[in-house]
């Protein structure tokens, strides 16, 4: 095992990223702040990427390059293994895992029986802050894969938290 | 019930979840170079970074004082060497030295040997005058605020200035006695 830090320095570093872009920066542009935060994400992703991949042969197509970001990428970051992988063989990937770490802090009520007309103000900000956190993952596993030489975008799915669904289409 | 006793830096470190250092050294360069790039000015950066520190260690300090069991110090040095000894262990896995005090024992120096937020990084020329590791004094300045202490952290030595380490000068300039928002027969 390479060097640790605690969990709560990328914790805190996450959530004061996305404040500064959110809140400081952009505060009545969501979708600068947005592009911003993925392209940070994409950058480490790139990165990341680079050096796990030093000492393996190259991947012989579009699926063996996702099953690495499932496994072994994954496993770096998260220390567990992306849960499920499903495609359509044109394409698309998606990639969940189960209980995504960066979303467990969050204060999340989706409960439905949770008073739901009075706080519906207060669902979408927090839904909005939720997305604002998955363009940095997003970014990250766009970065990984185009440093592999894969071109695509990749959008998160928070239907069925805490577990996260990330669509992955290839451009062809 | 006795209070607990002050926990080391290492039995904290060992026993909280730790995640992979690359990706927070990796994460935090990707964010100064998204910084630099978006505000040009390489003293905004700073500034940015700073703030950003200073609103981490607002909220860490709550962390910090959960999991460590230290009391009130009964002086700034032993503030800083609580700093030194257990913060910095418990968060980034490093320990740091304090030295350099000044006669009337309220500023002192931290030291740093092993910085894991520079592992990798250079700095072209383009950004002389960037203080790559602001946040960290920022982290220091906040933490201490929300204990009543008003300090200020400066950047002596810096290795990615070509220093041989990296040296935080933390200076106090006032303690807050703390007030207590009830009174005393409540």
């Amino acid at each position: 095992m390479g060097r640790e830090v605690s969990e709560s320095c990328i914790d805190s570093l996450l959530t004061e990223m996305v404040s500064t872009y959110c809140n400081r920066f952009y505060a009545n542009k969501p979708e600068l702040a947005a592009r911003r935060i993925e392209a940070i994400g994409y950058q480490v992703g790139h990165q990341l990427s680079e050096r796990y991949t030093m000492d393996r042969p190259r991947f012989s197509d579009h699926l063996e390059a996702i099953k690495f970001i499932c496994k072994d990428f994954w496993s770096e970051l998260f220390k567990k293994q992306i849960d499920n992988l499903k495609t359509n063989h044109r394409g698309t990937f998606v990639l969940q895992d189960n209980r995504f770490r960066w979303l467990t802090r969050m204060s999340i009520d989706q409960s439905p029986e949770n008073g739901a007309s009075e706080d519906t103000s207060i669902m979408a900000d927090n839904k909005a802050v939720q997305s604002m956190h998955l363009y940095f993952p997003c970014g990250i596993i766009r970065g990984a894969l185009s440093n592999l030489g894969i071109p695509c975008a990749v959008s998160a799915d928070i239907s069925n938290l805490p577990a996260c669904s990330f669509v992955v289409r290839i451009k062809a | 019930m006795a209070p607990a006793a002050p926990r080391s830096g290492d039995a904290i470190f060992a026993s909280v979840e730790r995640v992979n250092a690359e990706l927070f050294t990796l994460t935090y360069g990707a964010i100064v170079r998204q910084l630099l790039t978006d505000l040009e000015e390489v003293e905004e950066v700073n500034k940015q970074l700073d703030q950003m520190g200073y609103n981490i260690g607002i909220r860490l300090i709550d962390e910090f004082l959960a999991k460590s069991n230290v009391s009130r110090c009964v002086d700034f040095k032993e503030t800083a060497e609580v700093i030194a000894k257990v913060g910095f262990k418990m968060f980034l896995g490093v320990t740091a030295s304090v030295t350099n005090w000044d006669a009337d024992g309220t500023c002192c120096s931290i030291v740093l040997e092993d910085n894991p937020l520079v592992d990798f990084v250079e700095l072209p020329d383009t950004c002389q005058g960037l203080y790559y590791c602001n946040i960290l004094s920022g982290v220091i300045r906040g933490a201490l605020e929300m204990v009543s202490m008003k300090t200020e952290v400066t950047w002596i030595r810096d290795v990615l200035r070509g220093d041989d380490a990296y040296e935080l000068q933390v200076k106090l300039l006032k303690q807050v006695p703390e007030e207590y928002p009830y009174k005393d027969d409540e």
